[in-house]
């Protein structure tokens, strides 16, 4: 297993570490053997081709899909193996962004963001409210309140998932496809906002993505899956495995196909 | 010009192929049988050639001839020139060859012999029960937990769904009521007048409203459309991955979307049996006293005096009974649905047969042991 360029002079501590995971569907392998590290702090991507089983390992580190071996494991907790107790402990600090936004239909973008804050903070009416503006404004949705999702475009409702995906001040904050069905402005607008979440709330970010712009922009670490291989083929800074991977695969996907 | 083919050897290990005219979709004959015929036949030949100066339009048409030229060659491990073919045509087909098919997808496209698919629904039913059963178990936690007022659910939430499952369903429960009350009430009728008896229709379109049938024709009713509704909702729910993000924040689905589901289909169903027994009444009486020359006050002092809280309890107890399935099934169905429009579809199929069959196993348990109980 290749761990190239992990910068590991000034390591930090490790959030997520993921341990000889293995995911599948039934008998039907998906990827084997997934090693490596996410670092506080760090925006962390996940790459490879259509297929690849992206989205599935996303799943696997939001604690929505069991692995088939391996750990996951969180500040050196792991997810499986904990009580329930502490899985709902360790749930708490995520923000997810799904892949189709998820926002809830019935609901409008309001009481999308204020569900969590009622469930899980003592504020009142008021105080959510007060919450649900600042966060709506962050993605620049103040005085979309009262919209109901199917109401608003494809791109509005990813960012009003990303509000809600704040909602709680997560620390850890996952994207699924972040920037497909965005037009280059609001992408470019979205990678601006994923690194001041980082810089100013110190937010570990996990997006899957394969818009090499956004990959580029935001990603400081990275891990690539193979399709044909059925496991992970490089992971560090995307930048510096875009130059000097050994692996012609990987520099190919880095460099949109040119060798 | 419509499409020609001519076979040359320009020498005795080349089979060269001379296209010409237009080689359209549209008009598509037969693949020529001479091609495979020489490569079976004349062993010598180790490559194919073209000439396809003369073709005048070409489309798919001719990329799907070639295509089977491709693997006729491929199959008699001959070498394929594809120089002489217009460029245009070259372009796709490389690209066409670029990928080769991949061998190891797992999916074959002949169907398994008729005894392997048996087997293969047999297990998935069999995979199917411990799956119902994990979700009662997962319904049952959550009524617990409604019972101690911890459950995680809006109680806007659950007005929303009442009202779509109670008032919006008066005008659909009514005209069966009506109809199936008018159907009792006639087919007894004709009967009893032969003894001279039709003042007992009163009797019999009460007993049947009540006790069974206001339950019944409500159930199924509620499952056509309350049950397919619920698998269709949490259904597109789990397509938009709504329920995903419920347990990423650490919401129980079953709490949030089932739970209310349920409590209304159950808090519902004795007031709809209830109205379908006056309905179906009513309809027994029109048909009296229009039909049958009994009067109206006659018509009413029978049906009193035939009544007992009892039929109208246990129609309730029924009904009741009935809803808890339906929701039941809607549910189970909406969780268990696959991420396409596809298995949405199936999900609300299943769900209406799923409910009807539910209620009517608990129809048949019921007045067996209403029977035995001598309710």
């Amino acid at each position: 297993m290749e761990s190239t360029n992990v910068q590991r002079q000034t390591e930090p501590e490790a959030h997520i570490t993921v341990q000889d995971l293995t995911m599948a569907y039934g008998d039907f392998v998906i990827q084997r053997d997934l090693n490596f590290s996410i670092r506080r702090g760090d925006i962390f991507i996940i790459m490879g081709g259509s297929g690849c089983g992206k989205s599935t390992l996303l799943r696997h580190l939001i604690g929505l899909k069991a692995p088939a071996r391996g750990k996951v494991l969180y500040d050196g907790t792991s997810y499986w193996d904990a009580p329930p107790s502490e899985q709902e402990r360790i749930k708490r600090g995520f923000g997810v962004s799904f892949q189709s936004g998820a926002l809830w239909s019935s609901l409008t973008l309001a009481e999308n963001v204020a569900l969590p804050l009622g469930e899980y903070t003592d504020l009142g009416p008021a105080g959510i409210a007060e919450v649900v503006s600042l966060k709506l404004s962050l993605v620049g949705l103040a005085g979309f309140e009262e919209f109901y999702p199917s109401e608003i475009s494809g791109g509005m409702q990813k960012r009003a998932a990303l509000a809600r995906a704040m909602a709680l001040d997560p620390e850890i904050l996952f994207f699924d496809e972040p920037s497909a069905g965005l037009d280059p402005i609001s992408s470019r607008r979205l990678d601006e906002l994923i690194l001041e979440l980082r810089d100013s709330l110190g937010t570990t970010i996990v997006a899957v993505t394969h818009e090499l712009a956004s990959i580029f922009t935001i990603g400081n670490n990275s891990v690539f899956l193979d399709a044909e291989k059925r496991t992970m083929i490089a992971t560090g800074d995307p930048q510096v495995l875009r130059d000097t991977s050994p692996d012609p695969v990987v520099r190919s996907f880095l460099n949109r196909g040119e060798p | 010009m419509p499409r020609q083919l001519r076979l040359e050897f320009p020498s005795p290990d080349n089979l060269r192929l001379v296209l010409a005219g237009s080689w359209l979709l549209t008009d598509t004959p037969p693949f020529p049988g001479n091609i495979g015929q020489q490569l079976q036949t004349r062993s010598d030949i180790r490559k194919i050639s073209f000439d396809g100066m003369a073709v005048t339009k070409w489309d798919t048409g001719l990329l799907t001839f070639l295509a089977r030229v491709y693997q006729l060659a491929g199959e008699h491990r001959v070498a394929i020139d594809p120089d002489g073919l217009p460029d245009g045509v070259r372009r796709m087909m490389t690209l066409a060859t670029a990928v080769p098919p991949k061998e190891d997808t797992g999916r074959h496209g002949e169907e398994a012999p008729m005894l392997e698919r048996i087997g293969l629904v047999a297990q998935a039913m069999w995979r199917a029960a411990p799956e119902m059963l994990r979700f009662l178990g997962e319904v049952t936690l959550s009524l617990g937990r409604l019972f101690r007022g911890r459950a995680q659910f809006r109680r806007s939430d659950l007005l929303l769904v009442i009202e779509d499952v109670g008032p919006q369903a008066l005008p659909i429960v009514a005209l069966i009521s009506f109809l199936v009350g008018l159907i009792v009430a006639y087919m007894g009728a004709v009967q009893l007048a032969q003894f001279g008896a039709q003042i007992y229709i009163a009797n019999l379109v009460s007993l049947g409203m009540t006790r069974e049938m206001g339950a019944l024709m409500t159930g199924i009713i509620m499952a056509g459309r309350t049950g397919a509704a619920f698998a269709a909702q949490l259904g597109t729910m789990q397509v938009n991955e709504e329920i995903d993000a419920f347990r990423t924040l650490g919401f129980n689905p079953i709490d949030f979307l089932v739970l209310p589901r349920i409590l209304a289909l159950v808090l519902v169903m004795p007031l709809l049996v209830l109205y379908a027994g006056i309905v179906g009444i009513t309809a027994g009486m029109f048909v009296s006293v229009t039909a049958f020359d009994i009067g109206t006050f006659e018509y009413y002092q029978q049906t009193v005096r035939s009544m007992e809280w009892t039929h109208i309890w246990v129609g309730v107890i029924k009904g009741t009974i009935y809803g808890m399935l339906i929701a039941f099934a809607g549910c189970l169905r909406g969780m268990q649905c696959g991420r396409s429009a596809q298995a949405v579809g199936e999900a609300t199929t299943s769900a209406v047969v799923t409910g009807i069959l539910f209620i009517v196993i608990a129809a048949s348990l019921l007045t067996i042991l209403f029977q035995q109980l001598g309710i």
